[in-house]
């Protein structure tokens, strides 16, 4: 057993509140809105009711309650659907009215990242495409992906920063007959959970002060222009970013901290497609063991695609080498969802997952036997052709 | 500081200071091009300020604790222009890279992970021959994005693609199609794209890549790829009345 090298939380003490004033980096909205001033684009304003929220330097950032569009994410929707679906049953439990669009493309990203087959004229067009379509639309952009969000903030900065850029994405949005939209905030929808947290504990359901959860804050929401990241004081004192950990709390559990908090999942973008021995390496053994080892929590909690999806599909190939694996991998939605009622089949979806969920689900009090059954009976409606698809209403079925 | 001739040592005793890896069957000239290439790019000057040799993007990097691979060589090797240097990372090492920022936490405000995103780009636009090895494998992804508008999808989900990730991936697509019925939003009921997308919407997708440079690199990367692509991409305009 390998003796703790983490701080207890506990012995973080709580500085003053960062000024803006001593921002080290700029306020990209100030130019922003120069920009619009001069009629080089346009900036879609957040709709209200909003929330606000502080950012890394004590910036004040506004996070919409509804009127969103959603910008699903590639790796959540093809393979753990049951973190989007967790996102937009969230959404309908409070009553708010968002869209979930066809008219959306991946931010694409992932490949560029992973393959570099693209370029920055390229990025910033998808990304100028998307804000258009949402803006079209009246909904303020809701970005489901760490990722997306992380390289969307990026392309911001080099759109508004790099005028031959900017121009020629502007003639790229004139031949698809869109305007250059940017909009005001760039909100993950993290940041609404996070926003949200106590309205969502209030209406939580289940125990889950008996639950120990770790927590991995995704590279690409607080390493990727780190100044949008949203912090709290009181939140491990405002040192970490504050998404994930807020919710965490909110719902009752314990977080269980461990070392290496920092550290990315071992996602890779290539790596975990086509070179996956250093995902599966660097998940379990910086990751997963390391928390087992100095927290030993009932489940891992996150906030992006590439993250739930390395950390749980890693620990089958580590626990055939006899590796100290072997614990849960939601999302934050998820997470939330399973809190507020939702079921563990219909909405949160846990069959795309991997790693043993059960012993979680006994602890949150549900019966995961019972539950199964009732999905197999939705199933066999599925197959029969008594419905062609599960409604919402019949995910929400007692 | 402009490098126009190469710098004193290598031209004095070139194998000298080179690893075994140096290309020196590449000229000079063609590392310097590429160079001067990388450094055109708009968002280079945001991604070097110097380097104190502090080594925090080391201690942050993943991938260097995994590979023979450094962020900080990055960074110093960008920072002295070392061409012969650069050209062997372009090479050798780039591909490592795991692209997560975590040395964006350079004190300096480098962006070790930035310059690789761009050394790569480079690579990949010049057809070098380690970028297309790199790819190898990796066409049926840059196919699925740039002809659906989505990374993966469902049925990407095969046991062979995937026997590391344990017996519910032969699971989940043997119920595949009925899985996906039980999904309630209804954008998701897809299985050959992450969630439908409609053909205007693709159409549009199509005319950034045709406006963008992008089929070019991927011409480069994988003729046979880019063939393909282009066919289903020319199919799909001409069938709304664009003229390809």
């Amino acid at each position: 057993m390998i003796e703790s090298t983490s701080i207890p939380l506990s012995a973080i003490r709580k500085p003053p509140l960062p000024n803006p004033a001593d921002a080290p980096t700029e306020d990209i909205r100030e130019q922003l809105y120069e920009l619009e001033e001069a009629g080089e684009l346009i900036v879609q304003r957040v709709p209200g009711p909003y929330i606000e929220v502080m950012t890394k330097y004590g910036r004040t950032k506004k996070i919409p309650e509804q009127m969103t569009w959603h910008h699903k994410s590639c790796g959540q929707c093809g393979h753990i659907p049951g973190y989007s679906t967790s996102i937009f049953w969230l959404n309908r439990q409070f009553g708010m009215n968002y869209v979930d669009p066809t008219d959306q493309t991946s931010c694409t990203a992932w490949n560029y990242y992973a393959s570099a087959t693209s370029n920055a004229v390229a990025q910033a067009a998808v990304a100028s495409r998307n804000f258009a379509a949402a803006y079209e639309t009246g909904y303020f952009p809701m970005i489901h992906c760490g990722t997306s969000y992380g390289h969307y903030k990026e392309t911001r900065q080099e759109i508004v920063h790099h005028p031959e850029l900017r121009r020629k994405v502007r003639d790229i949005m004139a031949k698809l007959n869109k305007p250059l939209v940017v909009p005001e905030e760039i909100v993950h929808y993290s940041e609404w959970i996070h926003a949200m947290r106590d309205r969502i504990a209030k209406k939580q359901v289940r125990d889950f002060s008996s639950i120990t959860a770790s927590i991995h804050p995704a590279c690409h929401y607080y390493k990727l222009v780190t100044e949008d990241a949203i912090y709290d004081p009181d939140i491990y004192g405002g040192q970490r970013t504050a998404t994930v950990t807020g919710i965490v709390e909110a719902l009752g559990s314990t977080v269980g901290d461990y070392s290496t908090f920092f550290d990315c999942c071992g996602f890779g973008f290539r790596h975990i497609l086509v070179q996956r021995d250093f995902s599966r390496s660097f998940a379990t053994q910086r990751k997963i063991e390391i928390m087992k080892e100095e927290a030993n929590p009932d489940v891992v909690i996150t906030h992006d695609t590439g993250c739930v999806t390395t950390l749980d599909k890693s620990q089958f190939a580590a626990r055939a080498h006899q590796r100290n694996v072997g614990v849960p991998v939601l999302s934050d939605a998820q997470y939330a969802a399973l809190a507020m009622g939702a079921h563990p089949y219909r909405i949160v979806q846990l069959h795309w997952h991997a790693t043993d969920y059960t012993a979680l689900l006994e602890k949150m009090g549900i019966d995961w036997e019972k539950a199964w059954v009732e999905f197999e009976g939705d199933l066999k409606r599925l197959e029969s052709g008594e419905i062609e698809y599960l409604s919402w209403e019949d995910a929400d079925a007692k | 500081m402009s490098v126009t001739a190469p710098p004193a040592r290598f031209t004095a005793d070139p194998g000298a200071t080179l690893s075994p890896h140096s290309y020196l069957d590449v000229a000079y000239e063609d590392k310097l091009a590429l160079w001067e290439e990388v450094k055109a790019d708009d968002r280079f000057a945001d991604y070097l300020y110097g380097c104190y040799e502090c080594g925090i993007c080391v201690a942050a990097c993943p991938s260097a604790k995994f590979y023979d691979f450094s962020p900080r060589k990055i960074a110093q090797a960008a920072a002295r222009e070392d061409v012969e240097l650069i050209y062997e990372q372009m090479n050798d090492d780039v591909w490592n890279c795991s692209q997560c920022f975590s040395c964006n936490r350079c004190p300096r405000e480098n962006s070790p992970g930035g310059l690789i995103t761009l050394l790569r780009e480079v690579a990949v636009r010049n057809g070098l021959g380690t970028a297309k090895e790199a790819l190898e494998g990796y066409g049926r992804v840059v196919y699925k994005i740039m002809t659906t508008g989505t990374q993966i999808s469902p049925d990407m989900l095969q046991p062979d693609a995937f026997p590391d990730w344990g017996p519910d991936v032969e699971k989940t697509s043997d119920n595949l199609e009925l899985w996906r019925r039980a999904l309630p939003p209804e954008t998701l009921h897809t299985t050959e794209m992450s969630w439908q997308v409609s053909n205007e919407t693709l159409i549009e997708l199509y005319l950034i890549w045709l406006h963008s440079d992008v089929m070019d690199m991927i011409a480069e990367a994988d003729e046979g790829l880019h063939m393909i692509i282009l066919d289903v991409m020319e199919e799909t305009l001409e069938d709304a009345g664009y003229e390809v």
